[in-house]
């Protein structure tokens, strides 16, 4: 689990984040969803650590990630994986490199167990036999996948996705959703997903967590979601008047 | 001088703090203890052949002009005076060992070499690739940095030797083929007057040399932000300020060291 308490970051005069408080489940996929700007994905570089709150602290269980030192939060590190929007893949590595590279740098295990994990990660997230292809040889959406799989080849207790669906087709955004969600729910990890395509929100936000100009304006799950009276989510979710009138014929019919 | 002019420069010289107190602590945290040994080797055998083999022929090309000019411009300046035209040899072998294989071969570096560290790290950071890194709980200065600190620091040396080796060539070829001097004075000239000292002179400056073109250039890479812009920027910035650290370090050096 993971605890936001009362995080606040300001840039110059400017206040990104005014207070934020609230807790990342583990076995859920835990969305941080908003409008551009609304302070999504300095929360998201917060609770990795890449950038330090102006005020307030980001608990994971019950050590205070926010006041380790650099060395002490190598630890918690290790138990980290995240997606990054561009994938963040090593251009001059394979993908069996980039995925091993964490089993390089942090396990002692031998070349044949790194190949054995290694593999048994790429068929995991349906990327058998791309070993040997580089980065720049894939599709975008295949980038993800390797991406996923760096991120959760040391299984992880924490899953961070910044955009993971950004420029991908919606067929594929799919797929990587669905991926996310069943990882999450093998292998128990607190998933915290920023994002702001609508299929997310709804096919697998357990929880969700709507940032409106740096405050947390709504938390709940994708079904509350429908029946949310809070006009800011409403106009978030439902923007166009198609979506609208899907949502009054889902709350006519229940 | 006008108020805001003098805001200007206290800007200026608060940035230029600023600068080097970043550039020293990145300095620090590069020099810390690797997280696993072979994984920095594997890399520092990468850099070694990058800088090393991927420099031997501009090295090559740059000493071989260097040391043919050298050789050229003293021959026209002993014209008609009393000193022995095989002079020639031995001037050109005392100033490439001196100063003009260490510099020169470091100022070409500091182009190609340098130029492309900071690319390289500039477009980790801007693909959030050390981002990533940092996610991982990977010491990311010193995993990025030391191994080409060190590759720097056992490659730049070597290619400085033969840099020398190849100016003197260079002067060889430019004596003989221009019928300045026969043979045999040059090669005379290339073995009088030998001072085993001026080798570690060229080394220290070597050593220096490359330290601070592959510190410059990769805190110049390191903390890139924004888009292509600032990459080239910071590319730029590299060259530039490694040449003129360079030279600054090698007055430093001639004063010290002579």
């Amino acid at each position: 689990m993971i605890r936001v308490e009362q995080i606040k970051r300001s840039f110059g005069d400017q206040q990104v984040l005014k207070g934020i408080d609230t807790i990342f489940e583990p076995g859920k996929t835990n969305l941080i969803i908003g409008r551009s700007g609304a302070g999504k994905t300095v929360l998201l570089k917060i609770l990795v650590g890449l950038i330090e709150p102006t005020e307030g602290n980001v608990w994971y269980g019950n050590i205070n990630f926010t006041q380790l030192t650099v060395k002490q939060r190598k630890a918690i590190r290790t138990e980290m994986g995240m997606l990054f929007q561009g994938s963040a893949l090593f251009d001059s590595m394979t993908v069996e490199e980039n995925v091993r590279f964490p089993l390089d740098m942090f396990t002692s295990f031998s070349a044949k167990e790194k190949k054995i994990t290694v593999d048994a990660t790429l068929e995991r997230v349906g990327l058998k036999g791309a070993n040997n292809k580089y980065p720049s040889e894939i599709s975008g959406g295949m980038q993800k996948r390797v991406g996923i799989a760096r991120a959760i080849v040391l299984k992880p207790k924490y899953l961070f996705c910044d955009e993971p669906n950004s420029g991908l087709d919606p067929t594929t955004a799919l797929l990587i959703d669905e991926l996310i969600k069943d990882l999450t729910v093998e292998n128990q990890m607190t998933t915290v997903i920023n994002t702001h395509d609508m299929n997310s929100v709804m096919e697998i936000g357990d929880k969700i967590n709507l940032l409106y100009f740096g405050e947390l304006e709504w938390t709940g799950n994708r079904k509350e979601v429908i029946s949310s009276e809070n006009e800011i989510l409403r106009d978030f979710i439902f923007a166009s008047p198609f979506l609208k009138r899907l949502r009054d014929q889902a709350l006519k019919n229940s | 001088m006008h108020l805001s002019e003098k805001a200007v420069l206290l800007f200026e010289i608060e940035l230029m703090f600023y600068h080097l107190g970043r550039y020293i602590i990145l300095i620090g945290s590069t020099l810390s203890k690797p997280e696993k040994l072979s994984m920095y080797w594997k890399e520092t055998a990468r850099q070694m052949n990058d800088i090393g083999v991927g420099s031997l022929l501009i090295v090559a090309l740059v000493s071989v002009f260097i040391g043919a000019v050298t050789a050229v411009q003293f021959a026209y300046q002993l014209e008609g005076s009393s000193i022995p035209p095989y002079y020639i040899g031995y001037i050109v072998r005392d100033i490439m060992i001196i100063e003009l294989a260490p510099t020169f071969t470091c100022l070409a570096l500091a182009g190609k070499v340098g130029s492309n560290m900071a690319a390289e790290l500039g477009g980790m950071r801007q693909k959030e690739q050390i981002d990533a890194l940092e996610v991982m709980g990977v010491d990311t200065s010193a995993y990025l940095i030391l191994p080409k600190l060190l590759a720097a620091l056992v490659v730049i040396p070597m290619l400085v030797v033969m840099s020398a080796f190849t100016g003197m060539a260079g002067g060889y070829m430019a004596c003989v083929f221009g019928k300045l001097v026969t043979v045999t004075e040059f090669m005379q000239g290339l073995r009088s007057f030998f001072e085993p000292y001026n080798i570690f002179m060229m080394q220290v400056k070597s050593i220096v040399f490359a330290f601070i073109l592959t510190s410059i250039s990769c805190y110049q890479g390191y903390y890139v932000k924004g888009g292509s812009i600032e990459l080239g920027k910071a590319s730029t910035a590299a060259v530039v300020l490694s040449n003129i650290m360079i030279l600054l370090a090698d007055y430093i050096i001639a004063l010290m060291l002579t």
